[in-house]
Order: C-alpha cells, then sequence, then structure tokens
C-alpha cells in the first residue's frame, strides 16, 4: 500500500531546512486550504453533474447534453453563471445575518471535509476524537439554515428554516448513535485508527448484525441530515418554493447549494470511514494473494469511489421516493429510528462484550 | 314529470311553469324563493340534491339567475328555475348558499359579473376581478371604456375585506363588513406564482404552526371573459374557446358547445363523426389522467413518476398531432362533426397505446402507488364525504372517490355512450387516495372504450351535409352537459334568433372542486394542501373561463 505521508513528510523536511518552523507550518497551512478548496469545488461540480446525469437515467431522459462531450462542462457554464450574477439585497431582511448564513453552512462543510482520510497518509489533522469532531461541526451548517429562514423575512423562509431545525436536531440523535455503535465496536475515535482496525475486513462485515443495523439507519439519518429527498422538507419546492434559501440569489445561494452536494459527499464519505473502511481496500481475511491485488489500487480510489457509491445509493432513492411529512418524520426518527438506534448500541455493546463479531 | 308539477305548486302557489323547452321550468318570485329551495331540497319527494348550475342573466329589464337542479335519486332529471330580481336598479336575490353549498362560489360568480347581491351570503367579495374594478362586466349595459379600469399597477388594497347583506325584520337590507382573515391570524400567500398551483391560482392558508384552519382561494389571474367574449361573436367562432378553459378536457369541452349547439339546430351528427368524438373524448381522458397521475406525485416530491406519466401522455399527443395537427388546443369538433378525417395511423397507434397501457399502470403503480410514503400522504387526507360531494356538486373523479355515482356518460348518456361497455369506477375512500386511484382505474376503463371502438369506425362522412352556412339557434334556451375529463361540463346557451349568442355560460367542474380546498383542508398540514390540490386535480384555466 503506497503511504502519502512519505511525500508530505519528504515536503515537510524540506520546507524546515530553509526556513524556520513557522514559515513551514504557515506555508503548509496555506497550501493545505488552497488544496481543500480545490477539492471542495471540483467534487461539488462533479457532484452536480452526477447528479443530474444519474437522474437523467431514472427519468428517461439524458440530462445536459449541449455544453461539452456528454454535457461534461455544462456545470462550469452554470457555476460561471452563479458567480456572475446579481446579488439581490431585500427590503426588511436582517442584513448582516442574511449575509452571515451562507458563510456558517460553508465554514462547516468545509471542516468536516478537512477531517476526512482521503488515502493512505493522506490526512490533514489526526485527532484523538476525530469522528466526534467531525459530528460536532456538522451541527454547526444548522445554524447557518436557521439563520437564513429568520433573516430572510419570509414566511417560506421561517417555515423552511424551522422544519430544517426541528428535523435535524431529531435526525442527528440517531446519526450520532449509530456512529458510537462503531465507536463502541472500534474501541477509538480516531480516524486513521478506525482506518487501520479495518484492515483485516470493513466494519460492516466484522461487526455484522448489529454494524449493518447501523449502517442502514446511518444511510436513512444521514439522508436526513444532507436535506436531501425523501426528506428534503426543508426547501420542498413545491410546498415552500426553495425553502429556507428561498430569498438568496447569485453565489450566497450558490453556497448552499455547493453545501448541499458537498454534505453529500462527506456523509458518503463518513459512511466509507465508518463502515466500509475509508481508504482501506477490500481485504478477506486468509485470501492473502487477492488483498495484495485489492492494494495495488490506490488508496485515495478506494476512498472516493466508495463514497461516490454510497451517494449513488442516496441520489437514487432521492429520485424514486416522495417526499414525507413533516409529522411523519418527525414520528419516524422519535418513535422508531431512535429506540432502533438505542437497542443496536446495547446489541453492540453485547457483541463486542462477548467476543461475538470477526 | 306533471306530478313533480303538482307538488311544487302545492309547495309553492306562485310558481309559474313554462313548458316547451328541453326541461321543466319553473319561474319563482323573489320573496318564495329561499323557501322554495329549501323545499326542493328538503321534500323527500323532490330531493333535488344537486344544484348543477348557476347562471346570472340580464334579460335587459331585469336581472336575473337561472339554476339547473337535479336529483341523484330521481334519474337526474333537470329542472330550471327562473328567478328575477325584484330591483334591476339595485338588484338582491335571497342566497341558497345554506341549502346547497356549492352556490358559495357560484353565486360569488354572479355577483362579480352581474351585480347581482345575494341576501346573507357569507362572503360576498368579487370572485375573479379585483375589489376596485368598475362596472359588472356581464351586464349588457356594461361599459367597457378602458378609462374605467386602466390596468393597475398597485396591488389590491384591503383584500382581507368582505362582507354580508343581511335582511332585518322590516325588509331593510343592511350590509355587514366582516374579514376574511383576523389581524393576528399567520396567513401564509401561495402563488398566484408558485411551482405546484397548477397554474395561476393563488391560495391564502392560515396556519397554525404547519397546521391548516382556513384557505381561501384567489382566482382571476387568467379570467379571460371568455363568456362575454361569445355575445359578440358568431357560433362558430366561440368553439375554439372550448379548448382553452380545461386544456386537459379539451375534445369533451368542444364537444359539449358542439352538442348544445346541435341539439337547438336539431342537426343529426354522422355515426362516423360520433365514434371519432368519442374516441378522442376517451383519449383526451387517458392524457388528462397521465397528468394528473404526474402531478400528484410531483406534488409529492417524487419527479421520476412524473417523467414516466408524461412519456405516455406524449404517446396520446402524437395520435391528436396527427390527426389534429396540433397537441394542446387541437380544434377538431366543428358543429355537425369533427373538422377532418382520421389519420391513416389513428387505428394502428390507438391500438398500440392500448396495448402498452397495463403495464404501465402496472410499471406506475410499483414505482408510486404502492410506495409506503406516497400512501401514508395520500391516504386519509383530504376527506371529503359523500354528502359534501353532492352538496357541493363535486363530480368527476374527485366525486366518485367519494363514492358518489356521477358519471354524465352513465347517468344521462349522450352521443353513442349508451351503446358502450365500461364501468363507472367508484371508490368509497373519500381521501386523496380514493380520488387518485378512480384516475388511475378510470385509464382502463377508457382503454375499454377505445377497444370497442377501435375497429369499429363505421365509413360515412364526418360532417352533417345539412349544417347551414349561417348558423342561427331558434329563440330560447339550451344547457347540455358531457363528463370532462374532471367532472361534468356544461354549456348553457340562450338564444335571442340572431347569429349571437345572447348569453353563453360554461359551467366548469374546476371552479366547484375548489369550492372544496377549505373544507378538504381545515386541520391537514402545509403540505397537504399541496397534495389535496393535486388529488382534486383542478386546472386554473376552467376556473378562470
Amino acid at each position: 500500500m503506497f503511504d502519502f505521508g512519505k511525500w508530505t513528510t519528504a515536503f515537510n523536511d524540506l520546507l524546515l531546512g530553509v526556513m524556520p518552523a513557522w514559515a513551514a507550518t504557515l506555508i503548509e497551512c496555506v497550501l493545505i486550504a488552497v488544496a481543500i478548496l480545490g477539492a471542495y469545488t471540483v467534487l461539488a461540480l462533479f457532484y452536480i453533474l452526477y447528479e443530474r446525469k444519474l437522474c437523467a437515467w431514472f427519468q428517461c431522459r439524458l440530462g445536459p447534453m449541449r455544453v461539452g462531450k456528454w454535457g461534461l462542462l455544462q456545470v462550469f457554464a452554470d457555476m460561471f453563471k452563479i458567480l456572475i450574477k446579481e446579488i439581490i439585497s431585500i427590503k426588511d431582511t436582517d442584513k448582516f445575518l442574511f449575509r452571515l448564513a451562507p458563510f456558517i453552512v460553508i465554514i462547516s462543510s468545509v471542516t468536516m471535509l478537512a477531517c476526512l482520510p482521503w488515502g493512505n497518509g493522506l490526512q490533514i489533522i489526526n485527532y484523538n476524537i476525530g469522528i466526534f469532531f467531525i459530528l460536532a461541526v456538522s451541527s454547526v451548517g444548522v445554524l447557518g439554515i436557521l439563520l437564513a429562514g429568520w433573516s430572510s423575512n419570509n414566511k417560506y423562509t421561517l417555515i423552511g428554516a424551522m422544519r430544517s431545525g426541528a428535523q435535524m436536531v431529531s435526525y442527528e440523535i440517531s446519526l450520532g448513535l449509530s456512529i458510537i455503535t462503531i465507536v463502541v465496536f472500534a474501541g477509538t475515535m480516531n480516524i486513521t485508527e478506525l482506518v487501520m482496525e479495518q484492515e483485516s475486513a470493513w466494519f460492516l462485515f466484522r461487526g455484522h448484525i448489529p454494524a449493518i443495523i447501523a449502517f442502514l439507519i446511518y444511510i436513512v439519518a444521514a439522508t436526513a441530515e444532507t436535506n436531501r429527498g425523501p426528506f428534503d422538507l426543508p426547501e420542498a419546492e413545491h410546498e415552500l418554493v426553495a425553502g429556507y434559501h428561498t430569498e438568496y440569489s447569485g453565489i450566497t445561494f450558490g453556497f448552499y447549494y455547493l453545501a448541499e452536494y458537498l454534505n453529500l459527499f462527506i456523509v458518503s464519505g463518513i459512511a466509507s470511514l465508518m463502515f466500509l473502511g475509508g481508504w482501506m481496500p477490500f481485504h478477506v481475511p486468509g485470501w492473502d494473494a487477492f488483498n495484495n491485488i485489492m492494494n495495488y489500487i490506490p488508496s485515495i480510489v478506494w476512498f472516493v469511489g466508495k463514497s461516490f457509491f454510497i451517494s449513488f445509493i442516496i441520489i437514487w432513492f432521492k429520485w424514486t421516493f416522495p417526499r414525507v411529512r413533516i409529522d411523519q418524520l418527525l414520528s419516524f426518527e422519535w418513535k422508531y429510528l431512535m429506540p432502533l438506534s438505542l437497542a443496536n448500541l446495547i446489541l453492540m455493546a453485547v457483541f463486542v462484550a462477548l467476543g461475538w463479531h470477526f | 314529470m306533471s306530478d313533480i308539477k303538482e307538488i311544487i305548486s302545492g309547495i309553492c302557489p306562485e310558481a309559474e311553469f313554462v313548458e316547451g323547452g328541453e326541461s321543466l321550468q319553473v319561474n319563482v318570485p323573489e320573496s318564495k324563493w329561499h323557501d322554495f329551495a329549501k323545499a326542493l331540497h328538503d321534500d323527500r319527494r323532490l330531493d333535488f340534491d344537486v344544484l348543477t348550475a348557476v347562471v346570472g342573466m340580464d334579460w335587459k329589464e331585469s336581472l336575473g339567475v337561472m339554476y339547473y337542479l337535479t336529483s341523484t335519486s330521481r334519474g337526474w332529471d333537470i329542472l330550471e328555475v327562473k328567478v328575477e330580481a325584484p330591483d334591476a336598479k339595485n338588484p338582491f336575490i335571497h342566497t341558497v348558499s345554506d341549502i346547497w353549498k356549492v352556490a358559495l362560489f357560484q353565486e360569488r360568480e354572479v355577483y362579480d359579473f352581474f351585480g347581482i347581491k345575494f341576501i346573507n351570503h357569507p362572503d360576498m367579495r368579487r370572485m375573479f376581478l379585483r375589489n376596485d374594478w368598475v362596472g359588472y362586466p356581464l351586464r349588457k349595459d356594461y361599459d367597457a371604456d378602458p378609462a374605467k379600469n386602466p390596468i393597475r399597477l398597485e396591488d389590491e388594497i384591503n383584500e382581507d375585506d368582505t362582507c354580508s347583506y343581511v335582511e332585518d325584520e322590516k325588509g331593510k337590507i343592511k350590509r355587514v363588513p366582516g374579514k376574511v382573515f383576523e389581524d393576528d391570524e399567520y396567513v401564509v400567500n401561495f402563488g398566484p406564482q408558485h411551482p405546484s398551483t397548477h397554474g395561476v391560482m393563488r391560495m391564502r392558508a392560515s396556519v397554525d404552526g404547519e397546521t391548516i384552519k382556513k384557505v381561501d382561494m384567489v382566482s382571476g389571474y387568467i379570467h379571460r371573459g371568455m363568456e362575454k367574449l361569445s355575445e359578440g361573436l358568431t357560433y362558430p367562432q366561440i368553439l375554439h374557446f372550448t379548448d382553452r378553459m380545461d386544456y386537459m378536457s379539451a375534445h369533451q369541452n368542444r364537444h359539449c358547445l358542439c352538442l348544445c349547439i346541435e341539439k337547438a339546430l336539431g342537426l343529426e351528427v354522422p355515426r362516423r363523426a360520433q365514434v371519432i368524438r368519442v374516441m378522442m373524448d376517451e383519449l383526451m381522458r387517458i392524457s388528462s389522467h397521465l397528468l394528473a397521475f404526474g402531478c400528484t406525485a410531483m406534488d409529492l416530491g417524487a419527479t421520476t413518476a412524473f417523467f414516466y406519466g408524461f412519456r405516455e401522455r406524449e404517446q396520446v399527443l402524437d395520435i391528436f398531432e396527427k390527426t389534429c395537427g396540433a397537441r394542446m388546443s387541437m380544434n377538431y369538433n366543428v358543429i355537425g362533426g369533427v373538422i377532418a378525417d382520421l389519420h391513416p395511423d389513428f387505428q394502428k397507434d390507438v391500438k398500440e397505446l392500448i396495448r402498452i397501457m397495463p403495464e404501465r399502470l402496472k410499471e406506475y403503480h410499483t414505482l408510486f402507488t404502492g410506495n409506503i410514503i406516497a400512501q401514508n400522504r395520500l391516504k386519509n387526507v383530504g376527506i371529503l364525504s359523500k354528502e359534501d360531494a353532492i352538496n357541493y356538486a363535486i363530480t368527476g373523479p374527485s366525486g366518485r372517490g367519494s363514492n358518489w355515482s356521477n358519471d354524465t356518460r352513465k347517468v344521462r348518456p349522450y352521443s353513442i355512450y349508451s351503446e358502450l361497455k365500461f364501468d363507472e369506477v367508484l371508490e368509497s375512500g373519500c381521501d386523496s387516495y380514493a380520488r387518485y386511484m378512480v384516475r388511475m382505474r378510470e385509464i382502463e376503463e377508457s382503454c375499454k372504450i377505445l377497444a370497442q371502438l377501435v375497429d369499429n369506425i363505421p365509413e360515412g362522412d364526418i360532417r352533417a351535409m345539412n349544417v347551414p352556412k349561417v348558423i342561427k339557434l331558434p329563440v330560447g334556451h339550451w344547457y347540455q352537459q358531457v363528463e370532462a375529463s374532471r367532472g361534468a361540463f356544461g354549456v348553457y346557451i340562450e338564444s335571442d334568433g340572431t347569429k349571437n349568442p345572447y348569453r353563453v355560460h360554461f359551467q366548469s367542474p374546476c371552479f366547484n372542486l375548489i369550492g372544496v380546498m377549505d373544507l378538504c383542508c381545515q386541520g391537514y398540514m402545509i403540505a397537504d394542501l399541496i397534495t389535496i390540490g393535486a388529488a382534486l386535480d383542478f386546472v386554473i384555466p376552467d376556473i378562470d373561463r
């Protein structure tokens, strides 16, 4: 398995050889920031095209075909259009909060992106509470949505924001509980260690029954967390026009748009980290030859590939299912999903204590 | 009929009978009207439980209303009641909206266009025009000078104000102001520009959290004044309006107007034309129900199902395009027949459609109907009891979803429908799901009708040979109903013997449908407002005629 850590260490040593430590750290920080923002943009653009093409496929259509071969450049055209559009300022809004809200949303999603394990040695910070930190940061995003809804001075946005608040606070519980289930199993919250734990086999297979239940709960809760169908009530275009971001235009709307797609990648990334081994290749205990072949595929391809696969599933059911109603949404969480995830947590604890796992 | 006359004379000795028309007409003095109406509705022997049409009239010397009543229990007999307002300068008539709720909106329309005020009507606002509109456009002495009603650029003020007219003991009529919404209510506005009001409809919903307390329907944003325009045009010229009302029932609507004119002229339509008309009606119904399926799914957020419905609808539109030359506004029926013969591919295409539809319907049910989320969203939502459906005259698939048998093709057959084998689809759920399922099953029934006819299109003329060059209807009035895609569509024509109609009224099913939105939505959630609307399936141009 190629370790990207070698390159980064060599680069660090190179910098330290010619400049003091603080300057080296500064330069590294800037480079990483550029790399993260670059990855953010590229991924968001890719995801927009990915979803449009997939949904066209489900709906017996071709999707964008005109700009570039197979419409590949369509997203660039769209983004360029969004960048040059006027940012309309609306009467009687809370100007400061109105401008601030999209930044909160986008900062939260960029920070989460920075915590993901991209590949072997390709990780920015290695916290001992890594996954916990991701969960904490993800909760900040809802603040931006609530502020957007409140400051826009519009009834649709307000209803959308209230829905979003209720939904995110509720589903975060199941999301957290399903992740904790895996943390109980792995015995660590450190992201690198979580990945290394899955070297023999992915958690989804090692933890079998409780891990599979946790995975399913996670997918449902993550869909709700990202405000995607069938849980897209905060936007609910058929009821609330565009929900909490109705009044945003130009790039401020673009921030929400990008953040929505990036959050899709991030929750898929976390799912692949917690259940499908992060960047760890597919290993079967005992099949050394097979495992070696798998190791030839670069770790970054594994991670991104798994994330795309999980995103595919989430996109798939967005374009298949109708939207649930707010009371159904909340009763589903509080009456079914949360008790189930609590029971599953206990089940996992029993499995770990009795060693009923691989 | 004669026994009805006796009963009516017993109840209201002042009633005068006019015979010679197509159905029994009763002239009632205004002072007796409300009691008489109550007796018509409550008396078991009469049992006129459906107010089919309310036609405002300006007879120059007086203003008044023609009421068309029907009894579901007594073979759908029609009774016409003519009520004249005593004072032509300041016309008042007692409301019947407490007896037949459908009159709540119908009388508002009459008020809007004729200025007849209805005593005791709870909400005497204009229906289509702005509150600051000057004059009543369907009156014969209306001044259409644009200077009186310029295009107003400012918002309407006092849109929450309403009023009612009550009569005190001495018979003096007093105006009582009222409010549509109180000041402290949280009113959410939907439309006229909104993704899912199915056109330029405006709904104002007073909400408590997410729960709806009251819905106020505001229409008129695309009203084209077809009834007024028709008065200045000849009969062949008004035909094309019908395609532009409910554009999803274009053929049926036009069929209705043609039938009405043919009835007045006593024209015999060739058999081939009748078969073609019925086939086109049923194709139109399929296309309309497919759109309804797609839109219901879309309004629930299942965008993919929408495309599936549209895929098959395209096929129907292709059939129309080949024969009629257009996909919408087909302009196909004409007085005495149809305008052009069938395209050579017609039979082949229809057979292909009948062949694929059963499996496609199965696919829809797999994709959408069977989905647990869709079921939870549609079942037990928007309850409309059978009594309410009758009282609000909700015909068509929406009424049949409340288990009310009201299919005009069955209860008052026209054209060749009496010879055809098909079932009237009824569901007893009374909810959005029942209405939705009626539509899905009606597609199958329409396919059945098409299958019976597709190989039995007789040879012959497509248009009656004896249609006069200049069409002048004899003096009199006629009312004709057909089963359009969304319910019973009626046309009322009053002729004074010239080549222009004296008065044309289109009784559209969708106008009654929006009348129950408030009733159906109360207590449900904002999200249900949209799905109830989708399941009732109103088309806005049919409301704003």
